[in-house]
């Protein structure tokens, strides 16, 4: 009963979208009373496929096997969390999350969005009811979740084993709100696009909207290599699968976005460039989305699906995209750029932020697709792999890093490259001395690591270096430092954190890529083995019972340099349902160092055990954390509310004359 | 399906696979032994997705590591030793492309949409300084005289 009602609220949800974009779009002109009709519809269509989403969930908890869909990717035994995320553990449910994401940030634009002009939230809710209606229209015809079974099984077929972990439960939910919230984006550039209302204001309006889709982003990616690292059992923790390429690229396009719609706010500025970013970016998630959903690519992401599916989705996007591009192209050249500026100046420093990240997303799309193109056209098949994309891409971020220390430090309009310069000659000096130090401790493996860690020293320590002149640290008295730091604005503290994440990552990244050790042998129980100046031994070898696997456990004892004693438990796992085998590794942290340790499979009566030591690895994710952070914050500065308080109205004109 | 290939299916969902690279493979000689590690990495393993043999669990991925020391062993140079795999399983293998006709767009896609990207800036930049040697509007030069009576009187 519960699932026709969450059948019939995705149809109505479905209904009401669509009249919705229908009214948005074409009667946009009507005024506040549309607005607030539309808002409400938008709250309607949240509330509706909030309860059909509620229905699966509840069938799938209660573990009702006339559902296709639980019935096919449940399991009566399995733990009650992975239930719920076993909801979106397949291509129907992972749709309704999608369309749930999508209503989700219409509401938000409903609710906190009052202050916005009527015209532009009509239009916005009605693009983004379009979006709805298309996606939810593709559900319900193509790949309806509540599907009914008329002789449902007594058990269901399990999730996918590798599924079966707290990352399904957190990664999809973060991912989507991420590159789905873009959507919003993507609704705000159509709406400007068809209004004409394409200035400062609009820019201040759209980007809190894109700084917590960004958030989202960054943590769901995070959370997604860190979930990959722990759970694939070999300790990568990026592999420029194309799926994990299709979510990276709306993050690179998204941050390209954040900083030219800064130009566009403040100096009204890069207004064509930023409306054809916005578009762009929600582009590249629908791009996404038809790669894992459309069965031509092969990965580990992607669900298996029918060859239709994909013909639908690709329609969808090429009608979206289309149709955005052609008013894009229709209004682009009525625009007059104002705000003129020097090339050295803040403007030109994000403008060359967004050459190379832009030139980085192209990048990475061409690697992506080349492959399927080629082998369309001429039926030859080569890879593109890892190597490929090591090296494209750290030559594309490599001068980015280089310049970034110096973009917040350079004045609008006019700036002095070489007093910028001056200022940073200490964190320069600095970042040189600990690269050096580094290099000659840990030695230089791979010739490239010194000139990685010089670029994280130097994006680390440069952020926080405007922080310290700001406040004139060491020049006065340290309290009168503290209270001048404290008086700094906001946007002057994300910057600073969100770059100073950046740099984190990038040292995490060097120092695993340079210093991991590994050690790959037999060894018995009552053996020892060493790796990186950490004993390892093997202590007893069990076998284990699981709620729905039966687990070969090996039992480890890790005694540290310093004297610290770990017990690590590393399992193989057999799920009884799909007879699925699983490797969980051990994960031992050491400050931000980790032992990674994996039991391999018997070899002549002894056991074979693979022990990685990752150098500051916690730095890669810990840095997107603290990048997330500074978005956050940014997020609550009051400059930068959603929907966007009046004094934007006041400021406005005294930046434009 | 035949109960045949089910039958296959069955069967090789319940062995256990076989590991990534294991002890028994490890050469003797440590620096062939890296040179073999690097080799690996550069490999894909063909069956799977997206990974390199070095990485993978499957049994041909293992052949392949046997494959490769086998070839280092008798004493083939990297290069050598690449194209043998190459030419037994073909292009596809490799995890970076080569360079060659077919993978020209692909190589030079980044720097070409690199200097697109700065040309365009260029040109968009001459758009635009040109406009601003046309001086003031009337409404502008009257504001600029206003606020310059403004200051003088203070």
């Amino acid at each position: 009963m519960s699932i026709e009602l969450g059948h019939f609220s995705l149809i109505l949800a479905f209904a009401i979208s669509l009249v919705s974009a229908f009214g948005g779009l074409l009667l946009w002109r009507r005024g506040e009373r549309l607005a607030l009709v539309l808002g409400q519809a938008a709250v309607l269509q949240f509330v509706l496929v909030g309860v059909a989403f509620l229905a699966l969930v509840q069938a799938f908890v209660v573990s009702d096997f006339s559902l296709a869909l639980a019935a096919n990717h449940s399991h009566s035994l399995k733990p009650l969390i992975y239930k719920i995320s076993g909801v979106w553990g397949n291509h129907e449910g992972s749709m309704l999350l999608w369309i749930l994401i999508l209503v989700l940030f219409g509401a938000l634009v409903a609710a906190f969005g009052r202050r916005l002009p009527s015209d532009l939230a009509s239009l916005v809710l009605g693009t983004q009811s379009l979006l709805v209606a298309a996606f939810a229209g593709f559900t319900l015809l193509t790949s309806n979740p509540f599907e009914r079974l008329a002789v449902p099984p007594l058990e269901g077929a399990d999730l996918n084993p590798i599924l079966q972990d707290i990352g399904l439960a957190i990664h999809p939910p973060l991912l989507y709100a991420g590159y789905v919230g873009f959507s919003i984006c993507f609704s705000f550039a159509v709406a400007a696009l068809i209004s004409g209302r394409i200035d400062q204001a609009w820019a201040r309006w759209v980007r809190p909207w894109t700084m917590l889709s960004w958030v989202f982003l960054t943590l769901g990616i995070a959370m997604g290599s860190y979930w990959a690292y722990y759970e694939l059992g070999w300790g990568g923790w990026w592999f420029w699968d194309p799926v994990e390429n299709a979510s990276f690229m709306p993050w690179l396009a998204g941050t390209a976005l954040l900083h030219s719609a800064l130009v566009m706010e403040k100096r009204n500025a890069l207004k064509i460039w930023t409306i054809f970013l916005a578009i762009i970016t929600f582009s590249l998630s629908l791009l996404g989305t038809f790669l894992v959903r459309s069965g031509i690519l092969t990965s580990v992401h992607t669900f298996a699906s029918d060859p239709t599916r994909g013909l639908v989705i690709l329609s969808i996007l090429a009608i979206l995209i289309g149709g955005a591009f052609l008013l894009f192209a229709m209004r682009a050249p009525m625009l007059r750029q104002g705000g003129l500026f020097a090339p050295i100046s803040r403007e030109g420093a994000l403008i060359l932020n967004n050459l190379f990240l832009a030139t980085a997303v192209g990048a990475v799309l061409v690697g992506t697709l080349y492959p399927l193109v080629l082998d369309a056209l001429t039926g030859t098949t080569i890879s593109v792999g890892a190597p490929f994309f090591d090296f494209t891409f750290g030559a594309l971020m490599a001068p980015l890093l280089l310049v970034l220390p110096f973009g917040p430090l350079l004045a609008w309009k006019r700036a002095d490259l070489v007093a910028a310069g001056q200022r940073l000659m200490g964190m320069a000096a600095l970042a040189v001395f600990l690269t050096v130090l580094i290099s000659a401790l840990g030695g230089v493996s791979i010739s490239l690591a010194p000139l990685g860690l010089l670029l994280g020293f130097w994006v680390s320590l440069g952020s926080v270096a405007e922080l310290i002149e700001r406040a004139k640290l060491g020049r006065i008295p340290l309290g009168e430092s503290l209270r001048r730091l404290a008086g700094l604005p906001r946007s002057i503290w994300s910057t600073a954190i969100g770059h100073l994440g950046l740099g984190l990552t990038v040292l995490g990244i060097v120092s695993v890529s340079a210093w991991e050790t590994e050690i790959v042998t037999t060894l018995n129980p009552g053996e020892t083995t060493e790796l990186a100046g950490y004993s390892i031994a093997f202590d007893s070898f069990e076998q284990i019972p699981g709620p729905n696997y039966l687990a070969d456990t090996g039992i480890f004892t890790v005694t540290a340099p310093g004297g610290g004693m770990a017990r690590l438990d590393a399992e193989r796992r057999i799920y009884v349902a799909s007879g699925t085998p699983t490797t969980e590794a051990a994960i031992q942290t050491y400050g931000l160092s980790q032992l990674y340790l994996q039991l391999g499979e018997p070899l002549d009566d002894t056991h074979v055990i693979r022990v990685w030591h990752k150098p500051y690895i916690l730095l890669i994710w810990i840095g997107c954390l603290v990048m997330s952070g500074a978005g956050i914050l940014s997020l609550t500065d009051r400059r930068l509310r959603l929907g966007a308080p009046q004094r934007a109205r006041k400021a406005a004109p005294e930046a434009a004359s | 399906m035949s109960w045949r290939a089910l039958l296959l299916c069955l069967m090789m969902a319940f062995s256990s696979p076989a590991l990534a690279l294991s002890p028994d493979e490890i050469l003797s000689d440590p620096a062939l032994e890296s040179r073999a590690r690097d080799l690996s990495a550069g490999l894909r393993c063909l069956v799977c997705q997206n990974q390199s043999i070095d990485d993978s669990d499957a049994e041909l991925a293992r052949d392949l590591r046997l494959l490769v020391r086998e070839r280092l062993v008798a004493g083939d140079s990297n290069e050598e030793a690449e194209q043998y795999i190459v030419d037994r399983y073909g292009e596809y293998v490799l995890l970076n492309p080569r360079l060659g006709p077919h993978t020209l767009v692909l190589w030079i896609a980044a720097p070409l949409l690199l200097l697109v990207g700065l040309v365009a800036l260029v040109l968009a930049r001459r758009r635009t300084a040109r406009p601003q040697a046309a001086g003031l509007t009337p409404e502008e030069q009257a504001v600029l005289d206003q606020l310059r009576d403004d200051t003088e009187r203070r």
